[in-house]
C-alpha cells in the first residue's frame, strides 16, 4: 500500500514537471484560417509581406504578446501572425494523407474538408432550394486592407486611449 | 481495504497537470490505469471514467474552424431568406470598414473566413451574427444610431456574440455528439454517400437550432449582457466613445414597437440593458463625436 502511494505521488509530480517542458516545445504551428497573412509588424495595420494557406506549417521565431513572428516551413520569409490564426493541431488537407497522421492522435489532428464541409453544404443546399447563397459569397468578398483601416481611423479622428491598442 | 480520498485527489491532480499538454483522453487513460493498478478503482469503474471523458471531450471544441465556417454560411443564408440584403455599395463598404477594423482589434481577430458585414433591407430593428463571423444589421437598427460611435457599439456587440460562440452553444448537445460520432467512426477515410447524407441531416438540424435561437427566440439575457460588455470593452480599446451603446439603446427604446418580432422579442428591454451596462462600468465622461467623424457617418449611411 505504501509503495502504491509513492507511485501515485511520483506520477503526480512528474505531471507537474512536464507541463513547462511541453509548453516550450511548441514551436511549429498550423495555419487555421482560409487565407493567412504574414505582416511586417505585429499589428493588423502592418503591411502584408506574404500569404499562407490553411493547414500550412510555420515555425515560430519570436513571440510578442498575442503575435508570433513565424516562418513558413522551408521558406526564408518571416512575418507576424496573430495567435488566433494558428493552432497546435496538424491539419490533414486530404483524407488518408499518411505523412500528416504519423504519430498524431485524432485529437491532435484536424481533418480538412471533413465533417461539415463543402460536400455537406452541397447536400444541404440540395435539400433547401429556397436558400440563396449569392449574398453570402458576395459578403466574403468585402475585404478591408491595412491601409484602409489606418486611413479610416485617422480620418475619423479615432484615437485609442493610452491603455488601448490599434488593431 | 479503505480507499483513501487523497489518492483519488492525486489521480485528479495527475489528470489536471497532464491535460496541460496531453489530450484529456490520453490523460484519463493514464490516470485511470494508475488508479486501477493501485487498486483504488476497479476495472469497470476505470472503464466508465474513460468512456464519460470521451463523451465530454466530444464537445463544441471538436468542431474545426472550417466546420464552423460552413455552419455560419448556412445560418447566414437562413437570415437572408428572412430579410433581403440592402444592395447599397456605399453603406456596405462603410460598415465593413468600421466592422473589420473593430474585429481586428478584438481578442479573436482571425477566424477561418474572416469577419464580413452587410446591411439588411428592413425597417425591423434587428441584427445577427453567424458563428463564422458573418454579421447582418437592418436599416431599422442603423436608424437607431445617432453617431458612428453608436454603430460601432452595435457591430462590436455582434462581434462579441461570434467570439463568445453564442451561436454554436445553441446547437443541441445530442446533435453535437451525433455529428462528432460520425466523424470519429469514419476517421481519415473518405466519406461514403451514407455518411454524407447522415452528416447533412445533422448539419440541417444544427442550422435550425441556431436559427431558432438567434432569429425566433433570442439568446438568453446573460448572453446579451455578455455581448454588451464585450462591446464596451472593444469600442473603448479602439478609441470610440463607450457611451455610444447607451445612446443607441436610448433611441431604440423609443423606436421599438411592442409585440414586434425583432429585438422587441429577442432581446432584453433597452432600459434593462442600459441598467446592466451601467452597473458594470464606471460612468464615462460624455465626449462629443468629432465633426469630421459625424460628417462621414451621415454621408456614408445616407438616407438609410
Amino acid at each position: 500500500m505504501r509503495r502504491t502511494q509513492f507511485i501515485v505521488v511520483g506520477l503526480a509530480l512528474l505531471g507537474i514537471l512536464f507541463v513547462p517542458i511541453c509548453a516550450n516545445a511548441q514551436e511549429t504551428l498550423s495555419v487555421q484560417v482560409k487565407e493567412g497573412e504574414l505582416r511586417a509588424m505585429p499589428s493588423f495595420l502592418g503591411r502584408i509581406v506574404a500569404r499562407v494557406a490553411y493547414g500550412d506549417r510555420v515555425n515560430v521565431v519570436e513571440n510578442r504578446g498575442a503575435w508570433k513572428k513565424v516562418s513558413p516551413h522551408g521558406g526564408k520569409i518571416q512575418g507576424w501572425m496573430h495567435t488566433s490564426a494558428l493552432t497546435t493541431k496538424r491539419i490533414a488537407l486530404k483524407a488518408g494523407q499518411t505523412n500528416v497522421q504519423t504519430g498524431a492522435t485524432q485529437n491532435e489532428l484536424a481533418l480538412a474538408g471533413k465533417g461539415f464541409s463543402e460536400e455537406v453544404e452541397a447536400a444541404f443546399r440540395k435539400g433547401n432550394k429556397n436558400l440563396d447563397y449569392t449574398w453570402i459569397n458576395r459578403m466574403e468578398n468585402f475585404k478591408v486592407s491595412p491601409e484602409q483601416m489606418q486611413n479610416f481611423l485617422v480620418q475619423g479622428n479615432v484615437i485609442p486611449p493610452p491603455e488601448g491598442g490599434r488593431p | 481495504m479503505k480507499k483513501p480520498l487523497w489518492i483519488t485527489g492525486l489521480i485528479m491532480l495527475v489528470l489536471f497537470t497532464v491535460t496541460a499538454c496531453a489530450t484529456i483522453e490520453t490523460a484519463t487513460t493514464l490516470a485511470t490505469a494508475v488508479g486501477e493498478h493501485a487498486g483504488v478503482i476497479s476495472h469497470s469503474q476505470a472503464e466508465s471514467v474513460r468512456k464519460s471523458t470521451v463523451a465530454v471531450s466530444r464537445s463544441l471544441e471538436d468542431f474545426t474552424p472550417e466546420q464552423e465556417y460552413y455552419i455560419g454560411r448556412a445560418v447566414g443564408a437562413v437570415v437572408l431568406s428572412k430579410y433581403p440584403a440592402y444592395a447599397n455599395t456605399q453603406v456596405n463598404q462603410y460598415i465593413n470598414t468600421l466592422g473589420q477594423t473593430l474585429a481586428a482589434a478584438s481578442n479573436k481577430p482571425e477566424i477561418f473566413g474572416g469577419y464580413h458585414f452587410v446591411v439588411l433591407d428592413s425597417d425591423d430593428i434587428n441584427a445577427f451574427a453567424t458563428p463564422s463571423g458573418l454579421i447582418f444589421v437592418t436599416r431599422g437598427l442603423i436608424r437607431c444610431c445617432p453617431t458612428e460611435d453608436a454603430l460601432a457599439a452595435i457591430l462590436a456587440h455582434e462581434i462579441g456574440h461570434v467570439q463568445l460562440r453564442h451561436g454554436m452553444q445553441s446547437i443541441e448537445k445530442a446533435r453535437v455528439t451525433e455529428a462528432l460520432t460520425v466523424l470519429a467512426q469514419e476517421g481519415a477515410k473518405t466519406l461514403g454517400s451514407r455518411e454524407v447524407a447522415q452528416l447533412a441531416e445533422t448539419f440541417s438540424g444544427a442550422i435550425s437550432d441556431i436559427a431558432n435561437s438567434m432569429i425566433n427566440n433570442g439568446y438568453s439575457r446573460t448572453f446579451e449582457y455578455q455581448a454588451d460588455q464585450a462591446s464596451v470593452v472593444l469600442v473603448l480599446r479602439v478609441g470610440y466613445n463607450p457611451e455610444g451603446l447607451v445612446d443607441m439603446l436610448t433611441v431604440m427604446e423609443k423606436k421599438l414597437k411592442p409585440g414586434g418580432l425583432d429585438f422587441a422579442k429577442t432581446h432584453p428591454a433597452p432600459r434593462d440593458r442600459i441598467t446592466e451596462i451601467q452597473s458594470h462600468n464606471q460612468t464615462f465622461i460624455p465626449v462629443a463625436t468629432p465633426n469630421i467623424r459625424q460628417e462621414r457617418f451621415l454621408k456614408a449611411i445616407g438616407p438609410i
